[in-house]
């Protein structure tokens, strides 16, 4: 059991006893053991971990888009295994941004477009949707950018909007799943610089998933996992 | 309506599928709307025939005469209110093509049996004083620009030679959207210059007092003359055009078979392209889900895509079948009521996009179950 600091009620994320099993036949992987984690408001944590170790599992089972085999997850008070898919989907639309290493931008709607797709789960008038979303892009320094197509984007351009994707209905949670993996050295460090930014100025806890020790630096403190299984913390900035 | 510009961008992202797709809905419901026109031509006979009239024909055939003498004797069964006559003519005018039916009528009855047709006084009069005299539906004159005062030749084929008429009427019917493409002469003029024939009609129209009493007249009508040598057939007016119509088949039948066919052929052709669009797009869906939306907004996602192709396919193809008959009777005659009904307009629509939800519903809910992370791990 590694990383239960967090004081009480103030836990944004909670995780207690977390397995997480996939069947291939009849052999059994477990991807995740026993894991418990509890990360704290505005907390910027990496996590990093050889391939299979369960890293991207945690990020989906912490944003809901899994189920777990066993144990609990609490994000802001609120168990995920007690809510249904609809509920779930409803939960993740309102506290949860998700950024993704491929951006996973919709190919035929526009940077605009992509960023006001959840936006568009809520009752928020056209009128307020066009100012979240110029609000959401001016954060991530895209307002120019507005009208075009993600094919019409370079990389580092297509992260950042889909980072204003992540962040417009101002959720509580970014959960990063190698988000400067697919970016060359000079884009990603902006990237992560933008992540940093969000987790220190507008307070949002960050989880992020990384092979690479750079971008984990950016990080308030880093969790190692190994065969599914947190077995360290460490403070960021040894690399 | 929020989500119309993500439908409208998902359709814009094969133009050439989604073009043959709509190409497909368009092609059907053009089918199905020109299938309804033509069943609405060949049972129009149906809709001008009148619940108080008897038709009375020879039994062997209606291209056997009946003796004039009959109308007299007809007559005299109760509960008939007036009887009249008519003669089918067989002209041709100029060419075998220029189709239209031309009857000799009893000018002294007709008009008291046939109240539903609407004509000028002054024109039934100087109809009247003109024995070779011919009134013509306002279709009939609208098709060969025919009007009042001109002398119209028609070649006999029963009664060979050049018959000469004179138009000195347009009529119409009382109800404007039935046909009115006859054209009618005295049968008094045919009678006196026919070689052959003479004191023989081709069917009786009777008029009966009440028609709840019908089926007791029929059976007096037939009763009268049975044995004879003109033994006769009556029926109703309607069950009388419609076995006409009936003749050259069951065309409702056809019509129905024919459509269900092709709409099942549509069915599964669009079920697939839906099918095919849905899985190109498994990962997108899976973001969209992460995003935030329900299982249930996915599935009105794709089903509002099917729906929003079916609907102007379908509109395409109805809108093409109105235009077609706007052109009137491409058969010179032969379907003389030419028209797409309305109702058969959102009949036609609502199949549409029936067909649309059918073939958007199997591929949305497979999109509605699907798991975020699998889909995930497939792209």
């Amino acid at each position: 059991m590694v990383r239960l600091d967090c004081r009480g009620e103030d836990c944004i994320v909670k995780v207690r006893d977390l397995d997480k099993k996939y069947y291939r036949g009849n052999e059994v992987i477990d991807v995740l053991r026993g894991t418990n984690l509890d990360v704290s408001p505005g907390e910027f944590i990496a996590f990093m971990g050889p391939s299979g170790s369960g890293k991207t599992t945690l990020l989906n089972l912490v944003g809901g888009l899994d189920e777990p085999t066993a144990g609990t997850i609490f994000i802001g008070g609120e168990e995920l295994n007690k809510l249904s898919r609809r509920e779930l989907a409803r939960f993740r639309a309102r506290y949860i941004g998700f950024i993704f290493q491929l951006y996973n931008l919709i190919p035929v709607l526009t940077a605009y477009q992509n960023v006001q797709l959840p936006l568009l789960l809520t009752s928020l008038s056209k009128k307020e949707r066009i100012k979240h979303v110029e609000t959401a892009l001016a954060i991530v320094g895209l307002t120019g950018r507005m009208k075009h197509f993600p094919s019409q984007l370079s990389g580092g351009e297509a992260q950042r909007v889909a980072i204003a994707r992540a962040i417009v209905t101002d959720p509580v949670l970014l959960l990063c799943d190698e988000p400067t993996g697919d970016l060359d050295r000079e884009t990603g460090d902006g990237i992560l610089e933008l992540l940093g930014r969000l987790s220190k100025e507008f307070g949002k806890t960050v989880l992020m998933v990384t092979h690479d020790a750079r971008a984990a630096a950016v990080a308030d403190s880093i969790l190692h996992l190994d065969k599914g299984i947190l077995v360290e913390a460490q403070e960021p900035g040894v690399f | 309506m929020k989500y119309l510009h993500i439908i409208l961008a998902n359709l814009k992202r094969k133009k050439f599928r989604t073009i043959l797709t709509i190409g497909s809905f368009a092609a059907a419901l053009f089918l199905f709307g020109l299938l309804t026109v033509i069943d609405k031509a060949m049972n129009s006979g149906a809709d001008f025939a009148g619940a108080d009239r008897l038709l009375v024909i020879n039994k062997v055939s209606l291209i056997m005469p009946l003796p004039y003498a009959y109308l007299e004797r007809i007559r005299q069964i109760e509960g008939i209110e007036e009887v009249t006559f008519s003669v089918w003519f067989g002209g041709v005018y100029q060419d075998p093509k220029n189709f239209f039916p031309n009857i000799a009528i009893d000018t002294g009855t007709y008009r008291r049996v046939y109240s539903d047709i609407v004509i000028a006084d002054g024109q039934w009069n100087d109809f009247l004083a003109d024995r070779q005299g011919a009134i013509v539906g306002q279709d009939l004159a609208k098709r060969f620009g025919w009007k009042i005062g001109d002398r119209i030749p028609l070649e006999g084929t029963i009664w060979p030679g050049v018959w000469e008429f004179n138009i000195r009427g347009i009529w119409e019917m009382e109800d404007k959207s039935l046909p009115s493409s006859d054209f009618y002469f005295r049968y008094d003029y045919l009678e006196e210059q026919r070689p052959w024939g003479k004191g023989t009609v081709g069917w009786y129209i009777v008029k009966v007092t009440d028609p709840s009493a019908g089926a007791g007249i029929v059976s007096a009508i037939d009763g009268r003359f049975e044995n004879s040598p003109y033994e006769t057939k009556t029926d109703t007016e309607k069950v009388f055009l419609t076995g006409f119509a009936n003749q050259i088949g069951n065309i409702r039948l056809i019509i129905i078979s024919v459509g269900a066919v092709v709409f099942i052929t549509l069915l599964l052709v669009t079920g697939n392209t839906m099918a095919i669009s849905v899985r190109e797009r498994t990962g997108e869906l899976a973001v969209l889900k992460t995003l935030g939306f329900s299982d249930a907004g996915v599935l009105g996602l794709v089903v509002s895509e099917s729906l929003l192709i079916s609907g102007i396919g379908g509109l395409i193809g109805l809108a093409l079948v109105k235009l077609f008959t706007l052109g009137g009777d491409p058969t010179g005659g032969f379907l003389q009521v030419f028209y797409l009904p309305p109702e058969a307009i959102g009949v036609g629509f609502l199949i549409a996009l029936l067909m649309g939800f059918v073939a958007g519903f199997i591929p949305g809910v497979n999109a509605m179950r699907l798991r975020i992370v699998t889909a995930f791990r497939r792209i």
